[in-house]
């Protein structure tokens, strides 16, 4: 092999494991980051794993909004309109579409007695978009 | 009668588009040099019928023609008319229906300033953009048809437009981002022509490189515009989310910037044929990958079109035909490319390969955590995932680091091997602009950070080697040399602005009432009083502000017909700093949820993408590509191409 191509072939070798490593840990990274999406009723069973970020949803439940005097913080119910629903708390501002009635999705992890605390609330964004993890609660409705 | 006409017209496009492929390809493979002239002449009409199609579309939006659903579906008589106008792409039809007017303006312009090319290299170039053209045109005839009639029971005042959408963000940013999109195709054109008649040469390079410049400045444009609305429209103060539909523009826009540099080797030392060819066929395939994620619903997202499976599967089948076909013509061609080089130990070929291979790596770590969630929903059968912007921050940003450190080195390393002596001057630069970069975090929060250190200290690097090379080539600067040089200060002043914008934005949540006074950072926000204001479409809450002797006044709107709310924050822009107040929803007692934030440095990220993108074209404007224009013409005169 002469000096040139084997000059080459080290670069190429470079490149070669210099990104094959960044991608490994960037799935691994991924693999241990993911937040896993939850329904009300595996949030109720206890499926839903404690003290990890998750994301769970559902439909707001009429009348269950209950807002502070003091602060931002707000607790509601998500409930999967067939009998299960869960308390979520969080202090922020909610999104402009977040309705009674509308479905929404928290971000954020669930402590033993079935409390959310959510990090992150997501409302649809406009009346015609669901979204897609709530969709067939919206047709059961 | 007008919509009827704007369908009719779009069919008589449709068929030029196929009149294009066919008059294209048969002119290049039979070398009969009048097909490829008829090519010219029929890629023209086909632009001109798609846009008489457009305006008379356009002119139902402005008549309120509520007997065309897709009108009534996305406009309101009591829009203004410049909303009227633009709701024609507030939706998915109308939106395909300008993407496939810029594909087919890009197809004129390449019929038209291609006279000096090869005549068959012309001849494919300009068949495979028809056949693109097919492609949309028979997706937009048969599945998302905007000129449908669906007479009303009822008069109607229409359905309204997206409130969102209802700003002037909307009427810019998706017609720059298509037109740089759809620019690819040409690159895309260009190289599986190059693949067709096996000349893949510093000729071809040259000839790709002005067309790739372009749609990149463009794209560059249409992702800085919508990142600068998401930021005052969206109205929370944040400029990019790492949403599935950003990352759907961001990655062609990554693999354009790897294929802008690589060009560049393939042009100046003949080298990384096959690989730029390769870029140019996956940019494209990006792009079309890009179409497929926000139109077919498959992600969540804000910018995600209403959900429709047949679209999706038609979209999908384009994406997999363009992918397999330009592949599979790859993989049998690109053997035949050789290119033959030498460079030792830090050369430009070493920094252009640096560049590629960083730039592929964050691509292919985008397209992962973008991917992903689909993949597992899929392998899992519905189950859901997502993955939140900070794990892409973290795989991103070093990357960009990297490459941010190996630019610094551009002006310095010469072609083949640079003499390592010449880069110890920069050393020092580097150990200064280090020093400068301890002193930014103390300033903004008194307190040390070495991340903010290292990504300030690599900027000013950049920008420091880059001024003194422009001042030491003064007496012979050139547009390209130029519009590299700006391009890669554009790249640091963008990093400069993301840097210090993450790093010390403030920004707090608050439950305010009229009459109370906060400290947010160093200044006082006074919440001075609260009115209704009447807008033609909406009733909005208006509150008061006052920072100093600056006046804002943020709203929250009501949209009457689709009953939708909207924030309107409200901004006061600066250089080095904004200031930016967020009305939220009423919490009773009188009270309201409030955001105020201030970003420093935000406007140094769009300034970036800006100075950028002008000088992407002002590379394209170098004499060099006219001069070679003019000497081709010369040399290719007529008559020795007709013979054969």
């Amino acid at each position: 092999m002469n000096r040139v191509r084997k000059r080459r072939l080290g670069v190429a070798l470079f490149v070669f494991f210099g990104s094959s490593t960044t991608l490994g840990l960037a799935f691994y990274a991924m693999q241990q980051n993911l937040e896993f999406f939850y329904l009300p009723d595996r949030v109720v069973s206890g499926e839903a794993p404690t003290g990890k970020t998750i994301r769970a949803g559902g439909m707001v439940v009429e009348g269950s909004i209950d807002r502070s005097n003091e602060d931002l913080s707000v607790r509601f119910e998500l409930s999967d309109m067939a009998g299960s629903s869960f308390p979520v708390v969080y202090e922020g501002l909610l999104p402009n579409l977040f309705v009674e009635g509308q479905g929404a999705i928290v971000s954020g992890t669930l402590d033993e007695s079935g409390l959310f605390y959510a990090d992150q609330v997501l409302a649809k964004h406009d009346e015609n978009y669901m979204p897609p993890e709530l969709a067939h609660l919206h047709t059961t409705e | 009668m007008i919509p009827e006409l704007a369908h009719f017209f779009c069919v008589l496009a449709f068929t030029s588009a196929v009149a294009l492929a066919l008059a294209g390809f048969l002119g290049a493979r039979q070398r009969h040099l009048a097909w490829v002239k008829a090519a010219k002449q029929i890629a023209i009409a086909q632009f001109l019928f798609l846009l008489c199609s457009f305006i008379f579309l356009d002119i139902a939006f402005l008549l309120d023609d509520f007997t065309v659903q897709y009108v009534a579906d996305n406009s309101h008589t009591l829009l203004p008319w410049y909303y009227k106008a633009s709701a024609m792409w507030g939706d998915h039809e109308g939106s395909f229906l300008l993407w496939t007017l810029v594909m087919a303006g890009w197809t004129a312009a390449v019929a038209l300033r291609s006279e000096s090319l090869s005549f068959d290299m012309r001849g494919y170039v300009l068949s495979v953009l028809g056949l693109i053209n097919v492609a949309f045109l028979l997706f937009l005839l048969s599945a998302s048809n905007p000129f449908l009639r669906a007479f009303p029971l009822e008069v109607t005042a229409g359905s309204d437009m997206n409130a969102i959408l209802q700003d002037f963000g909307h009427l810019v940013h998706p017609p720059f981002l298509y037109l740089g999109y759809v620019g690819f195709s040409v690159a895309f054109a260009f190289a599986v022509a190059a693949l067709l008649t096996g000349r893949i040469d510093a000729a071809w390079a040259r000839w790709s490189r002005p067309w790739t410049n372009t749609a990149w400045a463009l794209l560059t444009v249409g992702i800085a515009l919508g990142s600068w609305w998401a930021y005052y429209e969206l109205g929370w103060g944040g400029w990019w989310f790492w949403d599935p539909v950003e990352n759907a523009s961001f990655m062609p826009w990554l693999a354009g910037t790897a294929l802008i540099h690589s060009l560049a080797v393939t042009e100046k030392r003949g080298a990384f044929k096959s690989w730029t060819v390769l870029l140019a066929l996956l940019t494209f395939t990006l792009c079309l990958v890009g179409a497929f994620l926000v139109r077919s619903g498959v992600l969540t997202s804000v910018h995600a079109f209403a959900i429709d499976p047949e679209r999706g599967m038609y979209l999908a089948t384009i994406v997999a035909l363009v992918a397999c076909l330009s592949l599979s013509l790859y993989a049998f061609r690109a053997a035949r490319l050789r290119s033959r080089i030498s460079y030792r130990g830090i050369s430009r070929e070493l920094l252009l390969l640096a560049n590629n291979a960083l730039l592929t790596l964050a691509l292919a770590v985008i397209f992962l955590y973008t991917l992903y969630p689909l993949f597992y929903e899929w392998l899992t059968d519905g189950g859901r995932v997502s993955l939140g912007p900070p794990y892409f921050n973290r795989a991103f940003v070093p990357l960009m680091m990297l490459l941010a450190g190996c630019l610094a080195l551009v002006p310095i390393a010469r072609w083949k091997r640079t003499p390592l002596s010449l880069f110890r001057p920069s050393l020092y630069i580097l150990g200064g602009a280090f020093a400068l970069g301890l002193f930014v975090p103390l300033i903004y929060s008194g307190a040390l950070h070495i991340g903010v250190t290292v990504c300030i200290a690599i900027a000013l690097w950049i920008l420091s080697t880059h001024l003194a090379d422009i001042y030491r080539s003064r007496r012979s600067l050139t547009m390209s040399f130029l519009g590299m040089s700006m391009a890669h200060m554009g790249f640091a002043i963008t990093v400069i602005g993301v840097t210090i914008t993450s790093g010390f934005s403030v920004s707090q949540d608050l439950r305010l009432s009229v009459g109370d006074e906060v400290r947010v950072g160093d200044r006082t926000y006074v919440f001075e009083d609260l009115r209704i204001v009447n807008g033609p479409n909406y009733v909005a809450h208006q509150a008061q502000f006052v920072v100093g002797d600056v006046r804002l006044l943020p709203e929250r709107r009501q949209y009457t017909t689709r009953n939708t709310v909207t924030t309107e924050a409200a901004i006061r822009p600066g250089f080095t700093n904004d200031l930016l107040v967020s009305l939220g929803e009423p919490v009773g007692d009188g009270a309201w949820a409030v955001r105020i934030q201030e970003k420093p440095m935000i406007r140094w990220v769009w300034l970036g993408a800006v100075i950028a993108a002008m000088a992407g074209l002002l590379a394209v404007f170098d004499v060099r590509y006219r001069r070679l224009r003019l000497r081709e013409a010369r040399l290719v005169q007529e008559p020795q191409l007709g013979g054969g």
